[in-house]
């Protein structure tokens, strides 16, 4: 569905010191660099799968959405979605996709989101009997009831959120690129967003890439991720074998029912945190019923769980592994 | 895009963009007021002319181009090159260009669906021209009434593409409204819009001819006035079309080439 070959995305940006001479000095002359946002990356993605696209900030992430969805041109490299070139921006492609940016709108602001629904139908030429099947399915699953009828301007973020993404579903899109959707959102509405997004995978087979800096977002939709660092890749597969690569410790959350002193901890593992009521632990995979015996033989435990560690701290290490890895090389 | 998604998306772009210029109905009675320099214009030339006058221009002709003026700046304005700036500015270009439908046609609609609005305000106008100077200050030819509509649209179409083809520079130095407040200053000098062009030296005439302004506002206007002669009315129509085709081929060189430069930023 999704295919990219040595895709490189460089732009010329413009430098200025701050101050008076220097801008008087930008005038004459503009030191300028050549930014490579993304510095040729590859992978293939197959119809109807859900992939979390995933790096820092700056890594590339929505730039190569960008290019995927035909906003941006390569610099160099090869990108197919269902068989068309992204910047071309035939209708028929632009028809199959929709990108949705959690930070973007395409509501008109002071009218009613009925009014941009109705403009997309006829943008996208979509038959009144499928349109009304739609918005009354996209009515039931996101439970947008009179929000339709208010004016965008006065929609709550959320709110908005959930309009938009109807919006970018009237047409029934094949392929879904989602840059950072349930940003800004409470917990309450990201659980919402992320249950109808996967729920609309299932039900129409689209595919979808998502970018998130919330990582409950891609533990809940994406089975597969693809992480990206300074324009490059550095994982690409299964999101439980990242965690088992980067972080094969497991975590043990003991529930205490009675206060335990630091010392008690020592030598069952490596202690992540340690409060009145909880103690977490960090044991390695084939030790874990071996701490298990001994904690409930020596704490006072209530109640446990065994856990990964959480996605957050997966990632932040992974990222400190490629760059560090990429200072040496440099230095190499 | 396909001709026939862009005929059948047009009534809805229409409808939805005379809801948005509702909803703007403040902001566009602002607008109407700040394009009021043809009264202006009109009290400081009947000054000049006094009992006589000035090229041919007698106070009621005056009155009658500048009233002219006044209804063909109304029914011909776009705005498309401040949308198109700020929309590449925020990032909200990159919603549009997801749309299979050119931009180009979505501004457009959305600069058209506004008419009704501006012929609210301008009928009164034309009611005031037909009582204070009568018809006698109109063209009696049927020729130059026949051709208006079409100068209408060529001058509508020259102000919209110019003002196309000075947005889509900012997909390449993201924010080209300096080059607008050179081509208003140019419009303000050639169109006729302060001072009616037949008024020009000769020389300057033909200069101004070969120029796009004229033909936003001078060339409807004259017609109204009835001061062209046909042969005249006929070229100058010509002339404008051309303009028209012109700036629709550089609108077209300069989208296509502006996309490639477009950074998308914001978000």
């Amino acid at each position: 569905m999704i295919s990219v070959h040595g895709l490189r995305k460089y732009y010329q940006v413009h430098r200025r010191e701050p101050g008076l001479k220097a801008a008087l000095r930008s005038v004459f002359s503009r030191p300028s660099s050549l930014v490579k946002a993304v510095d040729g990356i590859d992978f293939d993605i197959r119809p109807g799968e859900r992939v979390g696209f995933l790096g820092p900030n700056g890594a590339g992430k929505t730039t190569t959405l960008k290019v995927l969805s035909g906003l941006l041109y390569p610099s160099e490299g090869e990108v197919r979605v269902d068989g068309h070139v992204p910047q071309r921006r035939e209708a028929e492609f632009l028809e199959k996709i929709m990108l949705v940016m959690g930070q973007k709108q395409q509501l008109l602001w002071d009218l009613p989101p009925a009014e941009t629904f109705e403009l997309n139908r006829a943008i996208y030429e979509v038959p009144l009997a499928q349109y009304r099947q739609t918005m009354r399915e996209l009515d039931e699953l996101l439970e947008l009831g009179e929000l339709v009828t208010k004016p965008t301007r006065q929609l709550s973020l959320g709110e908005r959120m959930k309009c938009e993404l109807a919006a970018a579903l009237i047409h029934r899109p094949r392929v879904l690129f989602m840059d950072e959707p349930t940003i800004g959102l409470d917990v309450s509405m990201q659980v919402t967003l992320r249950q109808f997004i996967k729920r609309y995978n299932e039900q129409t087979g689209a595919t979808l890439l998502l970018t998130s800096h919330y990582m409950d977002d891609v533990t809940a939709l994406c089975p597969r991720v693809i992480v990206i660092d300074k324009g490059h890749l550095s994982y690409d597969g299964d999101l439980n074998a990242l965690v088992q690569r980067v972080r094969p410790e497991k975590r043990v959350v003991f529930h205490l029912s009675t206060p335990v002193e630091a010392a008690a901890l020592v030598g069952l593992g490596k202690v992540v945190s340690h409060e009145p009521g909880t103690a977490v632990l960090q044991v390695d995979q084939g030790a874990v019923n071996a701490t298990i015996s001994r904690a409930l033989a020596t704490l006072p435990v209530r109640d446990l769980t065994v856990e990964n560690a959480p996605l957050e701290e997966v990632m932040s290490e992974l990222f400190s592994r490629s760059r560090a890895a990429a200072a040496a090389g440099a230095s190499a | 895009m396909s001709l026939k998604r862009t005929l059948t998306a047009l009534p809805t772009l229409l409808r939805v963009g005379f809801s948005e210029s509702l909803a703007y109905r403040a902001e566009m009675f602002i607008w109407v007021l700040s394009t009021t320099m043809p009264f202006v214009n009109m009290a400081l030339w009947s000054a000049v002319a006094g009992g006589g006058e000035v090229g041919g221009y007698d106070r009621v002709k005056f009155v009658a181009y500048f009233l002219c003026t006044f209804i063909v700046r109304q029914l011909t304005g776009a705005w498309a090159a401040w949308q198109m700036n700020f929309e590449v500015r925020t990032g909200t270009m990159t919603m549009r260009l997801l749309r299979p439908l050119h931009p180009v046609v979505a501004y457009a609609m959305e600069n058209l669906a506004a008419t009704p609005l501006k012929v609210v305000v301008s009928l009164p106008v034309v009611a005031i021209v037909l009582l204070t100077v009568g018809r006698e200050a109109l063209a009696h030819d049927w020729l130059m009434w026949a051709v208006w509509p079409l100068a209408m649209i060529g001058s509508w179409l020259i102000t919209f593409l110019a003002n196309v083809c000075i947005g889509t520079l900012s997909l390449y130095m993201e924010q080209s409204l300096k080059l607008m407040d050179l081509w208003l200053a140019a419009f303000v000098v050639f169109s006729g819009y302060v001072v009616p062009v037949s008024l020009f030296p000769e020389t300057l005439r033909a200069v101004v001819d070969w120029l796009p302004f004229r033909y936003q506002i001078g060339l409807p206007v004259e017609l109204m006035t009835g001061v062209l002669g046909r042969e005249a009315a006929v070229r100058l129509l010509v002339q404008q079309w051309l303009w028209v085709g012109v700036l629709m081929v550089l609108g077209h060189v300069l989208w296509q080439r502006g996309l490639k430069r477009f950074g998308a930023y914001g978000g």
